[in-house]
Formats: structure tokens, C-alpha cells, sequence
């Protein structure tokens, strides 16, 4: 594995993953994780679909709970929390859906008052005027807002879900694949969105994707999970741990196959069915 | 066994009789913790579901929705089913009350069968077809679309916030579906009874007001709040658990509907015996029809 070659003991981290595995029934997804997320930094989570990325997502955030080891947040352990202590931190994060995942029944605006409803005191004229310049940041129409979800494109949900996740101004931001399933230029939007977002506030990424585009434009450091039926007996699952130039120098065959996008022996093994 | 002297899984036949029974027993003990284990999970979830509702106060623009949807779109269809049964009892019975000469009590029967069972069983029935089901599919929906994701990433208990108001919605209107399907039942048998088979108006009502107790009345609607209740935590379990995919979404609202329907006679069967123990402590002369 690459280790990275920021310090990280040094730097404050804010989110430390410490030998976390998750099982599905029988079925381990992740094995005996470590990471440290440095306050500030953007890091993206790449790998190959069923990995585990977005395992890792949900659970950071407490969505999922591990098997075993644990996800500290600020010095709390999310799965040891209390139903009052885990919302309060989890408002301190957004999560930016793959699917955006906002709220059919509700109207556009309803969905970005939806957190702002829930957890701050603001009148309605106040939680409007943050809807519409909320909307205006990402780029959409202040018409938008008295439209369904339904009625948008995938790209304007996708902006509509950015904007939700950023309503209470986090400190943390999870991203599960924001431009999956979007034309290269709204793609492009989406990352310069994200960068837009970083700059404003300053804001802890966490960006999992298998857009390598996404991930050397965003990231400050690039984490490579592996598949655990894939590895080799007592190999760590995290392949790779480095900043984007240090990707391009890995010499580690599994590594460049993913982030040049090449079949490989993977075709070979598909078609004799393994 | 196996090498590493671990039961294998798969199971050969020819192992023996005592195998096959142990075979058997095995699979049957896995059906069973099986089904306890889903049972536990539906009891823990209504636990949480009535934790909630003692604990927060349920937001105004959820529960309206709820009540809407539960209650008033339901009206239309449950008052029509009501006034279908209670003309049905009156064609039903009349032909063997006609052969005894006891046609003028069919007022007694029509009502007594639409008050303590009918009514209320089958507004629960239309309430876990029309909205239980709504309800799973809903809920498995925002469940396969991580809504029910998003609520909680947000700070949102999703129990609180999707279960509670349906919860409420069920267990508070069912009462009013109840004595609508019952007040459209009387209404239907009784137009039905005097303008159609000809029976005397004075007599029918005097039977019914003579056999028709308010037990019975509140006995059904009692029942009702049971059905609401299980209608409401079944159809949300099961949207809350429900499989990815469009196939998920459409076996939890079927099984919805399915384990509510089993639920609503389960619990008639206990209510009924329970409702009729508690009327003879108190009234020893028990109820007589004729």
C-alpha cells in the first residue's frame, strides 16, 4: 500500500475510521479499515462498484453500524451515541446523495426548508431567502422552486440535493458519486460546485467516486478501496493512500488498471465465469 | 461433516430415516426462529413507534397529510362497502327468516351481524387494501430511493417523522370509518328490508332497538382501534423493510396487506372472546336474540 506522504499524526483529524469492518448477514463488506480524515482536506474514496465505498459513507455518518471497530467524529464514537448527541452531530454533516434521494412528496423548496425546519428557529421569510439563494448558488432558477423533483433533470436533482446538503452550512461533507449517471459537462458543473463549496466555507470532504476526472480535480488525497473476495490472504483493503501526483507514480498493476479504466484479466475471468 | 469437521450444508438424501426426521426438525425449528425473530422485529418496531409518540410532539404538517389520505379518501369507499353488506345480510337472511315465519327480526340479526363484526372488520379490510398497502409501497419506495436515508442524515428520526402520523392517522380515524361502514350498513339493509322484501318498518326497528345493545356498538368500534393500530405498524414495517427494486416495493405492499388481513382476524377472534367475557361479568343473562 502507498502510504500517504502528508503527516497525518501531526494534523487535527476530525473523522478517524479505526479497524472498522461491516458485515451484511454473512457477507463482510469491509475488513479492519483504517483512516484519518484531516479537518479541511477533500478526500475521495475511488474503487470498482461493490467495494464498499458508499458502506464506508454511511457509515461514517451513522447510517450503517460497523461489525466491529469504530468511527470517532470529533472524539465521539457515532455508533456509541445517543438518539439526541447523534443528531447533533450528524447535522454537523451533509450528505450529497447518489440519486439526490429528495423528497418526492414535497416541492423543491419544501425539501431545502426541510433541515432548515428541523433544526433552526428561522421565521419563514428568513428559511425563503435562504432557499432562493441557496438555489441561486447552484446554479438553478428561483423558479424551481415550486417544482416536484419529478420534474427536474437528473442534473438539476443532483444540484437541488447539493444545495439540501448545504442548508445548514456543515462542517462536513459526504459526497456518494455526484456526477454518476451525468453528461461530462454537467459532470464539470457538479466538480466546480464542489470546489465553489469548498471555498466558500471551509468545509471537510469526503467525495466517493469512480470518476477519475472528479477525483483528480477535487481531491487533496485519493484513497483506493479493493474488492475483499479480490485480495490476496492479509492484504490490507485500502490499495492505495496518496495525493493525486502519487497516483499517477503507483506501479501497482490493480491501482493503474482502475485509474486508466482497463479491463485487464477481469474480462477473461467474466467470461469463464468466475 | 465436512473436513474441517463443520455440518455441511448440503443435504444428501439417503442419510436414514433419523436423518430425514432430523432434517426435518432442523427445518422446522429454522421456520419458527424464522418467524419469531420477524415477529420481535415488528413488536421492537412498534415499541419505538409509541416511544415516539410519547415522547415528541407530532409535527402539524405531517399529521394532516396523514389524515387526509387516511381518513377522508377513505370515506367514499368504506361507505359504499357498508351499504353493499348490510344490503346483502337483508337478502341473505330474509329467505331462512322468511321459512320460519321470523322475517320481522331481520332488523335484529342484519344489524347485530354489522355493528359487532361486520362493520368493523371490513373497514379495517378496505383501510389495509387502500391505504396499508399505499403505505408500504410509499414507504419501501423512499426506503430503495435512500429518503428514509436522507431523513436520518438530516437529523430526522424517520420513525418520528413517517411512522408516528400514519400510526395516529390509523388508530384515530378507523373509529370513524367504522361507524360510517356500520351507519351505511343499517341505512342499506334497513331501505332494503322495508321497500323491497316488505317488511314491517315498525317492527324492524323495534327488534333492532331490542337486540342491538351499546355494547355491541362500542364493541365494535373498540375492536377498530386494534385493527387501525396493527394495520398501520404492519404496512410501515414492511415499507421500512422492504427489498431494493421494484419487485421489493411490490412484495412489501403486498405482504402488507396479506399479514394485516391475518392480523385484523386474529385479533377479531381475541377481542371477540375477550369483549363477550367482559359483557357476561357484567350482564350474567347473556345475550338473547330470540
Amino acid at each position: 500500500m502507498v502510504k500517504p506522504n502528508k503527516d497525518t499524526s501531526t494534523q487535527e483529524s476530525l473523522i478517524r475510521v479505526e479497524q472498522l469492518s461491516v458485515e451484511f448477514g454473512q457477507h463482510e463488506v469491509l475488513h479492519d479499515i483504517d483512516l484519518a480524515i484531516i479537518r479541511g482536506e477533500t478526500l475521495a474514496i475511488i474503487g470498482e462498484s461493490g467495494c464498499g465505498k458508499t458502506v464506508l459513507l454511511k457509515t461514517i455518518i451513522g447510517l450503517l453500524h460497523p461489525t466491529r471497530g469504530s468511527v470517532m467524529f470529533d472524539g465521539h464514537d457515532m455508533a456509541r451515541l445517543g438518539e439526541r448527541a447523534l443528531t447533533r452531530e450528524r447535522i454537523r454533516f451533509g450528505f450529497v446523495f447518489q440519486q439526490a434521494a429528495l423528497f418526492d412528496s414535497m416541492t423543491i423548496a419544501q425539501n431545502l426548508a426541510f433541515p432548515l425546519r428541523q433544526h433552526t428557529q428561522k421565521s419563514a421569510t428568513e428559511i425563503e431567502e435562504i432557499v432562493v439563494a441557496r438555489l441561486t448558488e447552484v446554479g438553478l432558477p428561483e423558479s424551481a422552486r415550486f417544482k416536484k423533483p419529478a420534474e427536474l433533470s437528473g442534473g438539476m436533482r443532483k444540484r437541488v440535493g447539493l444545495a439540501r446538503a448545504l442548508a445548514l452550512e456543515p462542517e462536513v461533507v459526504l459526497y456518494d458519486e455526484p456526477t454518476t449517471g451525468l453528461d461530462p459537462i454537467m459532470s464539470d458543473v457538479i466538480n466546480e460546485l464542489i470546489l465553489e463549496t469548498r471555498r466558500r466555507h471551509l468545509v471537510t470532504s469526503v467525495i466517493v467516486t469512480h470518476d477519475m476526472k472528479s477525483a483528480q480535480k477535487l481531491a487533496d488525497r485519493i484513497v483506493m478501496l479493493y474488492p475483499l473476495a479480490r485480495l490476496q490472504e492479509g492484504e490490507p483493503q485500502i490499495l492505495f493512500d496518496g495525493t493525486p501526483a502519487d497516483l499517477e507514480q503507483c506501479r501497482d498493476r490493480r491501482v493503474t488498471q482502475f485509474v486508466h479504466g482497463e479491463a485487464g484479466e477481469r474480462l477473461r475471468e467474466m467470461q469463464n465465469g468466475l | 461433516m465436512s473436513k474441517d469437521g463443520s455440518l455441511s450444508d448440503d443435504k444428501t438424501p439417503g442419510g436414514g430415516p433419523i436423518q430425514a426426521v432430523a432434517d426435518w426438525v432442523a427445518d422446522l425449528g429454522g421456520v419458527v426462529t424464522d418467524w419469531l425473530v420477524g415477529l420481535g422485529s415488528v413488536a421492537l418496531f412498534a415499541f419505538r413507534t409509541i416511544l415516539w409518540l410519547t415522547t415528541r410532539m407530532v409535527r402539524r404538517e405531517t399529521l394532516i397529510p396523514s389524515f387526509y389520505q387516511i381518513g377522508v379518501l377513505s370515506l367514499p369507499v368504506v361507505a359504499l362497502t357498508g351499504t353493499f353488506i348490510g344490503i346483502i345480510l337483508a337478502v341473505q337472511a330474509y329467505g331462512q327468516f322468511h321459512l320460519l315465519g321470523m322475517e320481522s327480526r331481520l332488523g335484529a340479526v342484519i344489524n347485530l351481524s354489522l355493528v359487532r363484526e361486520l362493520g368493523p372488520v371490513l373497514a379495517a379490510t378496505m383501510l389495509a387494501g387502500r391505504v396499508g398497502s399505499a403505505m408500504a409501497a410509499e414507504l419501501g419506495t423512499m426506503r430503495v430511493t435512500e429518503q428514509i436515508d436522507a431523513l436520518s442524515s438530516m437529523g430526522a428520526n424517520p420513525i418520528q417523522y413517517l411512522v408516528v402520523p400514519r400510526f395516529l392517522g390509523c388508530l384515530l380515524l378507523i373509529p370513524a370509518l367504522t361507524i360510517m361502514a356500520d351507519f351505511m350498513g343499517v341505512v342499506g339493509g334497513a331501505l332494503y328490508s322495508v321497500y323491497l322484501l316488505n317488511i314491517d318498518w315498525h317492527h324492524y326497528l323495534k327488534h333492532s332497538q331490542n337486540y342491538v345493545r351499546g355494547f355491541d356498538i362500542f364493541a365494535g368500534v373498540f375492536k377498530s382501534l386494534f385493527f387501525g393500530g396493527a394495520i398501520s405498524l404492519i404496512s410501515c414495517y414492511h415499507g421500512f423493510h422492504c427489498d431494493p427494486g421494484a419487485e421489493g416495493v411490490g412484495r412489501a405492499a403486498t405482504t402488507a396487506f396479506v399479514y394485516s388481513f391475518v392480523a385484523i382476524l386474529l385479533l377479531d377472534v381475541v377481542l371477540a372472546i375477550g369483549l363477550e367475557s367482559v359483557y357476561l361479568a357484567f350482564w350474567p343473562e347473556g345475550p338473547k336474540l330470540f
